[in-house]
């Protein structure tokens, strides 16, 4: 059985409204766009409720939210790992300890502060397999939701993919930065109003959580808690165990992605002071904390509500990819139907923009001025910007079309991703917090590290794949692989990172202020009030985290 | 622009939009699990379009009033 919503002429008003205005915000802002720093740093003056909002939303595109209801589904509650334990720690540490140095040190991209720190390869490395991997993810994501619209609606795949770039390129082009931002502001409340009445409906039927653990309790026992079964990868449905998941994902993958992945450092680095940086990942974690009520719930409620026998299939077994769409087809009449898939086209386009403008600057500050036209008026550079979002775009569309075509491409190419981010954190955190650390000790420790995640892959294997060497290893499962391929790749980067630096000659300790810790003296929080002061934000972050585990234990 | 204006105005248009269709259609096929969901979560948008509105509007004014201080304080 196949799933097909058949919208009625409330539910287009709706994504209609919601497409005019955000082409009137992108219009809107199109006055204020005066110099380069408008366009990709927004002028570094947004407020950091907005700065916070959009750190979070930059990061729950589309493929986010089908993926988390699909792994709700999938796993049960375990899945709110991938936001507590694997979100907010890095979330915290970002704010308070590298903050500092990603404005304090001015720099205007994440790859601008490598090039500050280390030297001129680092930054080149970076900023080029980053500029590659946003375009072709942006691609990818466009791809699955035109395959989505297809089915759901019937949309001609053609027509999803160029609509939903040509509104995405009006308003980048027009509003850059600001645009992208407020527009991710406006998905966080469209996701959060639009989806939380799934989690109503589906409690209110299921009996609420008691129903819902008696439904639960004899097909998927566990599945409503976190830590009960970790104490063995065998026990629990991931296949995980504790210290795998703690050290992969907790620490290795989820600090390397929310504290050096530009997307979402922009939006902190778009804040009007260092105060407000700091705090932006810090408000993003509140609401972090709470989205697996929002998008992991109706997974598992699916999976309680609807027998397996009625999902949507795929090669015979039920297809949990489907999950989210199958909620709001049960429980979305028309007109609810309409928000529930603005909020979709909403997560799909912020998520687009967010790639779009992250692109642009790397593109434009890191690759194009650093290595093609050096000195040019400001205004030649805010031209550049406008225009790369155009052949951002374009090569993003290409990179649909591209996917398309060939069906195991998008496996490959989130593989070979993983392999580029898994040591990244090592980097960083040698480089901000340990002032021996040199240029060349950064540069071949992210490339060995990039090599034993290579390699790590191709010495195991887990569910079929990997092992493309030889097999000294089978994990449980594919995530167990990723987890440990991570923890080998950081392990490795570190280590040769250090004896590398050690051997090399250091930087005088004169330039590293305001990029390291150690050189960098510490600002002053004495003028704001106790509750204004980020550390005792971060300190409040992580005691809600800490009681929702212990709730979900 | 303050951007709670343009999300309080969307959220407000949503509000009614769904009132209006929920109050002109019932019936099992409107009202899964026995809710007519359109009609109570339109109110609830409805709700938060006119706070977002009402903060800012309070923001405006407020930015009117120092204004105000300022020129008045040089006198």
């Amino acid at each position: 059985m196949s799933l097909h919503f058949h919208p009625l002429l409330i539910d287009y008003t709706i994504i209609g409204l919601y497409f005019a205005f955000v082409l009137g915000i992108g219009f809107l802002l199109r006055k204020q766009m005066k110099t380069s720093e408008d366009f990709f740093l927004s002028g570094r003056s947004v407020a950091s409720w907005i700065t916070g909002l959009a750190f979070l939303s930059a990061n729950l595109g589309a493929l986010e939210m089908i993926g988390m209801a699909a792994s709700g589904a999938k796993y049960g509650m375990l899945t709110s790992h991938f936001y507590w334990i694997g979100a907010v720690p890095a979330m915290v540490f970002v704010a308070i300890f590298m903050m500092p140095f990603y404005y304090g040190s001015k720099a205007r991209s994440v790859p601008e502060y490598l090039r500050l720190r280390f030297d001129e390869k680092t930054r080149a490395l970076n900023a080029m397999t980053f500029a590659v991997m946003t375009l072709l993810t942006s691609g990818m994501s466009m791809y699955a939701m035109a395959l989505l619209f297809q089915s759901l609606m019937g949309w001609h795949f053609a027509v999803s993919v160029w609509l939903s770039a040509g509104i995405v390129l009006a308003y980048t082009v027009t509003g850059g930065l600001t645009s992208s931002i407020y527009n991710e502001v406006l998905q966080f409340f469209l996701i959060v109003l639009g989806f939380i009445p799934l989690t109503f409906l589906g409690l209110k039927q299921v009996g609420g959580w008691a129903g819902l653990s008696s439904r639960l309790a004899t097909t998927h026992p566990g599945y409503l808690h976190m830590w009960k079964n970790m104490n063995h990868a065998s026990a629990n449905p991931m296949g995980v165990e504790w210290f795998g998941l703690v050290m992969g994902l907790g620490f290795v993958l989820s600090f390397g992605y929310w504290c050096t992945d530009f997307l979402v450092i922009q939006r902190a680095m778009a804040a009007k002071d260092m105060t407000g940086a700091q705090r932006t990942p810090l408000i993003a974690a509140l609401p972090k904390m709470l989205f697996p009520f929002v998008v992991i719930l109706p997974g598992i409620l699916a999976l309680a509500l609807v027998p397996l026998t009625q999902w949507p299939a795929q090669n015979g077994t039920a297809n949990f990819n489907q999950a989210l769409p199958l909620m709001i087809a049960q429980y979305y009449p028309s007109g609810m139907l309409g928000l529930g898939l603005t909020a979709l086209l909403a997560s799909f386009m912020s998520g687009m923009a967010g790639n779009v403008t992250a692109f642009n600057s790397v593109f434009t500050y890191d690759i194009y001025q650093s290595y093609i036209r050096k000195s040019a008026p400001d205004k030649h550079y805010l031209a550049v910007g406008r225009w790369t979002t155009l052949v951002g775009i374009v090569l993003s569309v290409g990179t649909a079309y591209v996917v398309a075509q060939f069906d195991n491409l998008m496996d490959y190419m989130q593989l070979v991703f993983s392999f580029v981010n898994a040591p990244l954190f090592a980097t960083f955190l040698l480089g901000m917090f340990w002032k021996r650390a040199t240029g060349h000790g950064a540069f071949w420790g992210l490339l060995s590290g990039i090599c034993a995640a290579t390699g790590h892959y191709g010495l195991t294997t887990a569910e079929g794949k990997g092992g493309w060497i030889a097999v000294l290893h089978t994990y449980p499962s594919s995530m167990a692989q990723n987890f440990w391929g991570a923890i080998w790749a950081f392990s490795v980067s570190l280590i040769m990172t250090i004896i590398l630096s050690l051997l090399t000659e250091p930087r005088p300790e004169a330039e590293l202020v305001g990029l390291v810790r150690s050189m960098t003296p510490r600002a002053s929080e004495s003028h704001l009030a106790w509750y204004q002061r980020p550390v005792y934000l971060g300190m409040g972050v992580v005691a809600v985290l800490i009681g929702l585990n212990i709730w979900f234990r | 622009m303050d951007l709670r204006t343009p999300i309080g105005l969307l959220f407000s248009i949503f509000g009614v939009l769904l009132l209006g269709f929920g109050a002109t259609h019932t019936g099992a096929e409107f009202e899964r699990v026995g809710v007519n969901v359109n009609l109570t979560w339109g109110g609830v948008l409805l709700g938060f379009g006119l706070f977002m509105l009402l903060l800012a509007a309070l923001a405006r004014r407020k930015a009117a009033s120092d204004k105000h201080e300022v020129a008045g304080g040089g006198r």
